[in-house]
Order: structure tokens, then sequence, then C-alpha cells
């Protein structure tokens, strides 16, 4: 449990999806001119990122791990197809995302008319793949991989959030014309970024 | 060995294009780049640049998949049903950089560990996939392949630009050779530009600056 924990803030706060890796920033400095639709993108993140992974972990584990099909039986126990990794998490990625964007428009209407355009959008969104390729690497079991999901969407979130507050306020301060819009973006971001190293400190 | 194909083509195909063809390669380093105007591959950009051999390899995996991807694309863009395009042409890219992965981590395998899952994330890089949306979709191939070159190498020249500024001032080095103790003067690296902060300064910079040489503004 404790275990679950130190994941969890982890994947939130030390190993950011944006500040320590940069996976996700077209759609980070794309969306990120309003706060409410920032929120909205950040919740389908956590939620397809929240679903893909143990998906994923499923998949690496029981089939495309070397030795993963010794359950079918022992024949199969050195085969390795793991350079099929790719094509299979972008497939159950799509098809995922897919899915997600049917039962909502079904059940939730209005979350729909919100979030639409955006949730296509997610399936090229690289902090999903990169999600599930750095899972691979790293020897989680299926429930911590689910809170590392969660946790990397969670952080993900927070920090569009923020970039997308900041930048309201932006409008109000005089920048070099040739800095505005994105140049100053990136800048924030690395600012934000050097805000987030404290975390590095922590030890849970 | 990969770069080589790529531009024995490049080469055979340019005096066949006119002159607007050609903008298809000198646009995207410039008034049309793929990271400081399109704002499409940024993430790569930013992972890989602490060093520029990692950023050169990048650049030359980034060109191949696109280039080679556009072409497919376009070939097939009259018999792929709208609806499923998307799905389409992420089997297409993501089969370009399995090729490009495995090939990768069978000739330079130290390379290949340092770049880690970024190789992989060219299938779900925006450049890959807009250009496949916004030009293959429409084009002939042979156009095609020129704009897949061209943004491969708008996207390389950041990639190089932002890794040699990094690399200078954060390891004192240039491709691994120390500059500054070459010339004997004792340098101590300057830890902020190998963090990730750094390499969004250096972007934002390297943006202010075109922006200020190419007059292209942008209104919140």
């Amino acid at each position: 449990m404790e275990n679950l924990v130190s994941i969890g803030i982890r994947s939130i706060f030390v190993e950011n999806m944006i500040f320590a890796y940069f996976l996700g920033m077209c759609s980070y400095l794309a969306v990120s001119k309003k706060v409410s639709t920032a929120f909205g993108l950040g919740l389908a993140v956590i939620f397809v990122l929240g679903v893909t992974i143990p998906i994923n972990w499923l998949i690496q584990n029981y089939i495309l791990a070397q030795g993963a099909l010794a359950w079918i039986s022992t024949d199969f126990a050195t085969v390795d197809l793991s350079f099929l990794q790719f094509i299979t998490f972008i497939a159950v990625i799509a098809a995922m995302v897919q899915l997600t964007e049917m039962a909502v428009e079904k059940f939730s209407p209005a979350l729909y008319g919100s979030l639409g355009i955006f949730l296509p959008l997610i399936a090229v969104n690289c902090a999903i793949l990169g999600g599930a390729l750095f899972m691979v690497g790293r020897p989680y079991n299926l429930a911590e991989a689910t809170v590392y999901g969660f946790g990397s969407g969670i952080g993900w979130m927070l920090a569009i959030v923020a970039l997308a507050g900041v930048r309201e306020k932006m409008k109000y301060s005089n920048v070099p014309a040739p800095l505005r819009g994105l140049g100053i973006t990136f800048i924030l971001v690395g600012l934000m970024s050097l805000g987030f190293l404290s975390f590095l400190g922590f030890s849970i | 060995m990969s770069t080589a194909v790529a531009e024995v083509v490049e080469k055979k195909s340019e005096p066949l294009f006119s002159k607007k063809n050609k903008k298809l390669i000198t646009n995207p380093l410039d008034i049309d780049n793929p990271i400081t105007v399109q704002v499409l591959g940024v993430c790569s950009a930013l992972a890989v640049t602490t060093q520029m051999k990692p950023a050169l390899v990048m650049a030359i995996a980034l060109t191949v998949v696109t280039a080679s991807s556009n072409v497919i694309i376009s070939m097939l863009r009259n018999t792929i049903p709208s609806r499923i395009r998307i799905i389409v042409q992420l089997a297409i890219v993501s089969l370009w950089v399995i090729l490009v992965d495995q090939l990768l981590k069978a000739y330079s395998y130290d390379l290949w560990k340092q770049l880690s899952v970024y190789v992989g994330l060219i299938i779900t890089n925006c450049i890959v996939m807009g250009r496949l949306e916004a030009f293959a979709m429409g084009n002939k191939p042979g156009p095609s392949l020129l704009d897949g070159i061209g943004n491969g190498l708008g996207y390389g020249m950041i990639l190089l630009i932002v890794g040699f500024f990094r690399e200078l001032f954060g390891g004192g080095s240039i491709f691994g050779f120390k500059v500054f103790e070459a010339v004997g003067v004792h340098y101590t690296g300057n830890g902020i530009m190998l963090l990730p902060a750094g390499a969004c300064f250096i972007v934002g910079i390297v943006i202010w600056v075109q922006r200020t040489l190419n007059g292209h503004r942008e209104t919140h």
C-alpha cells in the first residue's frame, strides 16, 4: 500500500510527464489558452492513461514479453514478441480512445459537447504512448501500473491547468512582440519546470 | 545508412520538380518551421537535445519516417476511408518506426539506450501525423516526399541548434569534443542547461530570434 502511494506521488510530482519528460507537449502548448478547456482535456487524459496503461500491462506481460506466452504451452516459452510493442500499444490506445469517445457520446452528451474535439486528439498525445513505454521499462505489477497511469494523468492535468492559469493572466503583460505567444510560453514552461524540481528532494 | 537512401532520392527527384516544389523543402526551415511555427513535435525536440549526437540521430530517424510515411499515405490517399484514416496512418507510421527502432538497436545499441522511449514516440510525434493529415492526404507522392524531407530537416535544424547550445554550455563539448579544454580554458558545466528547464529556455530564445528576423508575429 505504501508502495502504491509512493508511486502515485512520484508520478504526479517528481516524474511529471510534462516537466520531467516533455511528453504530450503539442496539445499542452496548443490547448492551454483557457483554464476550462485545459481542465476538460486534462480529465480526458487522466481517464485514457488510467485505462490504457493497465490494458497494455496485461498485453505486455501475457503476450509480448519474452516467455510471456508460456501460459499457452511450454513450446512458446522462448517466443519474444516485444518488437510488436509499438504497433500493439498504439492500436490499443486508438481503440480505447474511440471506445471512450462513443461511450461518452452515448451516456453524457454534455461532457461530450465540451470534450468532443479533444478526445480523438488524445490518441496521438505522446503522454499516453510514452506512459505505456515507460511502464514496460519498470518492474511494476498490475496495481502499481494502474496507479502509475492515473498518477501520470493527474500530473499532466495539474501542469496544463497551471499553465493555462498563467497564460490567462499573460494577456495583461507587455511582452516583446516577437516573443509573444509561443516564445514566452516556452520560457514559462521552463520556469515552472524549475519549480517542480523542488519535488526531487521528496522521499516517501 | 538510412540517410544515404533519403539523400539519393532527394537528389534524383529535385530536378523533376518546379520552383513551387522546392519551396516544400525550404519553407519548413524558416517561415513554416514545424517546431517554432506549427508547434508540432515539441516533446522530442526538448527531450533528446542534451547532446548533439542523439539529436542528430533523432532528426535523421524522424526525417526518414516522415518522408516514407508521407509517400505511402499519399499513394493510398484515395482508398483510405476517411472515418478510419487515423488508425491507418498510425499503423503505417508505426511500421516505419519499428524498422528504424530495430535498425538502431542492431547497429548502435548505446544510442538506442540513450534515446529510450523517444524513438518509439515518433509514432505519436505530431509532425508525422500533422504532415500526413495536412499534406499527404491531398497531394501526389512526389511532392509528399519533398514535404516530408523538408519538415524533417526543419525539425532537425531546431534540434541541432538547441542541442548545440545545451551541450556547449551544459557540458562544455560539441559532439563529445571538449571545446573549452582544447583551447586551454577551464569550464564548469552549467547544470541548468542539462535540465528540462534549460531546453525550454533555449527553444523560447530560438523562437524569439527567429521571429525578430522573419517578422512573424502572434497576437496572443
